[in-house]
């Protein structure tokens, strides 16, 4: 993708043929005016020139006719989006978190994907690495975070290119809020939250909200996590106790809130780079707690009879 | 709910705004800054919907700054107040209204300290006191930012907490 606008692609013959219907395309002031930086702007025209100087050449494709005879089932013209009604309610259900501490910064979430009632995927990765300094956690539709979150790869690699240097987290937020904010009010909805090297963590929704904080945590399952790390976040953490405090406020979050569940993904940033512990199955830590409990029960049965029987 | 509150003295204007970050019933942050500084005795406090109070505030403070360097001194309190007044006003009846109310405070060397009160619907008042919100839940809200702008500028004081720490 990021070649492809560096080479401006988008502008060739081939593209739009591929591409007839692309809501992308009709938005205007899509994504894609990062060059002239007023998409934050609300403005009705989309600056069309790239200012690239690769042109990219593509070969005549022998077949272009019928390719294009092929498409003759009615295509909604490209300067008016159809919104396609969902054949299932969307439902927000995740429990992403986030918190910065002295070794570094964690971002958790759980990896069940709700369609309504039903678990569409037990094993979604709702953490993703943006490049080696920056992990983003999402929530809301699953779609759009993975398409914003590409989006978003690739802004901040064409910065690169283009600067020569990194975008600080905060720029990085600052571009993403701007890119998202042509379509607050549309059904777009999506909730990241960026942990940076630079122990930065930056919610950005696509509301239009932007805040900066020590401690976030998205999604129906938000309450229950807040209410663990609440109790226990401090600075001074060690990182074991940092992991264990967020694998304790996912656990408790998935297991009152129906829609998080199945597993704990968990990712260190700190100034080397991110690393991802193993995904870990909270069937297993149910049982652990259940276990736990019985015992403690148990425990205290057997002293009061003790002290009954004195 | 978010609250402002603006007061003009003789030769000041003191205004304070809460620190609360909300979305819908979850506190996101509670140290969270709503005043925008336009210029050095300027202040713009913003509240209303998400994404559309940093988005116009930003945008104010940006073309205010922008004044100053094309034309070397700054823009008045009432010619800022007028200016957003009337981009608020142009984009009301677009498709993309911006939800936003306002309270700018300012002291302006010739004419003293003003207090202007803006609302979503772009009408603009100058006013001695002023404020937007309910207020009512005011003991739930846990702290306060205040500043006050005199002839020197803008000062901090001290943040208001609801009492027990």
């Amino acid at each position: 993708m990021a070649l492809e606008d560096v080479c401006g692609f988008e502008e060739t013959l081939l593209h739009r043929k591929w591409f007839p219907a692309s809501y992308l395309e009709d938005s205007a002031t899509s994504y894609r005016t990062t060059d002239s930086y007023n998409s934050g702007l609300r403005q009705e025209k989309s600056v069309g020139n790239n200012g690239t100087p690769l042109h990219f050449l593509m070969p005549a494709l022998p077949y272009s006719t019928t390719f294009n005879r092929r498409r003759s089932f009615p295509v909604p013209p490209a300067n008016h989006s159809v919104t396609v009604r969902r054949p299932f309610p969307l439902s927000h259900g995740t429990t992403t978190l986030g918190f910065i501490f002295q070794g570094g910064v964690i971002a958790a979430a759980d990896t069940r994907a709700s369609a309504g009632g039903l678990v569409a995927c037990p094993a979604v990765h709702k953490i993703t690495p943006i490049h080696s300094h920056l992990v983003v956690t999402s929530s809301g539709s699953g779609a759009d975070c993975m398409l914003w979150e590409r989006i978003l790869a690739r802004e901040i690699r064409l910065y690169q290119l283009r600067h020569r240097r990194r975008l600080s987290i905060r720029g990085a937020a600052k571009l993403l809020s701007f890119m998202l904010h042509p379509f607050k009010g549309t059904e777009v909805c999506v909730a990241l939250t960026l942990c940076g090297w630079d122990k930065e963590l930056i919610y950005v929704c696509s509301d239009g909200a932007r805040l900066q904080g020590d401690v976030f945590s998205v999604g129906s399952g938000s309450p229950y996590a807040y209410g663990v790390l609440d109790r226990e976040l401090r600075w001074t953490l060690s990182k074991d106790e940092a992991v264990s405090l967020a694998r304790e406020a996912v656990f408790r979050a998935t297991h009152r809130d129906a829609y998080s569940g199945n597993n704990v993904d968990l990712f260190l940033i700190t100034a080397k780079g991110w690393s991802q512990r193993k995904r870990e199955d909270l069937k297993e830590e149910y049982y652990r707690d259940m276990e736990r409990r019985a015992k403690r029960v148990e425990e205290r049965k057997r002293l009061t009879e003790i002290d009954a029987s004195r | 709910m978010e609250y402002l509150i603006g007061i003009q003295g003789p030769d000041f204007v003191l205004v304070a705004a809460d620190n609360v970050a909300a979305s819908s019933i979850i506190q996101m942050k509670h140290d969270y800054d709503k005043m925008f500084k336009l210029s050095e005795k300027i202040l713009m406090l913003c509240v209303g919907e998400a994404g559309d109070t940093v988005q116009f505030a930003e945008y104010i403070q940006k073309n205010v700054q922008l004044y100053k360097m094309r034309n070397g001194y700054e823009l008045s309190p009432a010619a800022a107040a007028n200016f957003t007044r009337k981009n608020l006003a142009e984009y009301l009846r677009s498709r993309t209204p911006y939800h936003v109310n306002l309270l700018l405070a300012g002291y302006d060397d010739t004419d003293g300290p003003g207090l202007y009160y803006m609302d979503y619907l772009s009408s603009l008042a100058k006013a001695p006191f002023a404020a937007h919100g309910y207020g009512r839940f005011i003991l739930n809200l846990p702290s306060f930012t205040v500043r006050l702008i005199d002839k020197e500028g803008i000062h901090d004081l001290e943040k208001l907490t609801s009492g027990a720490k």
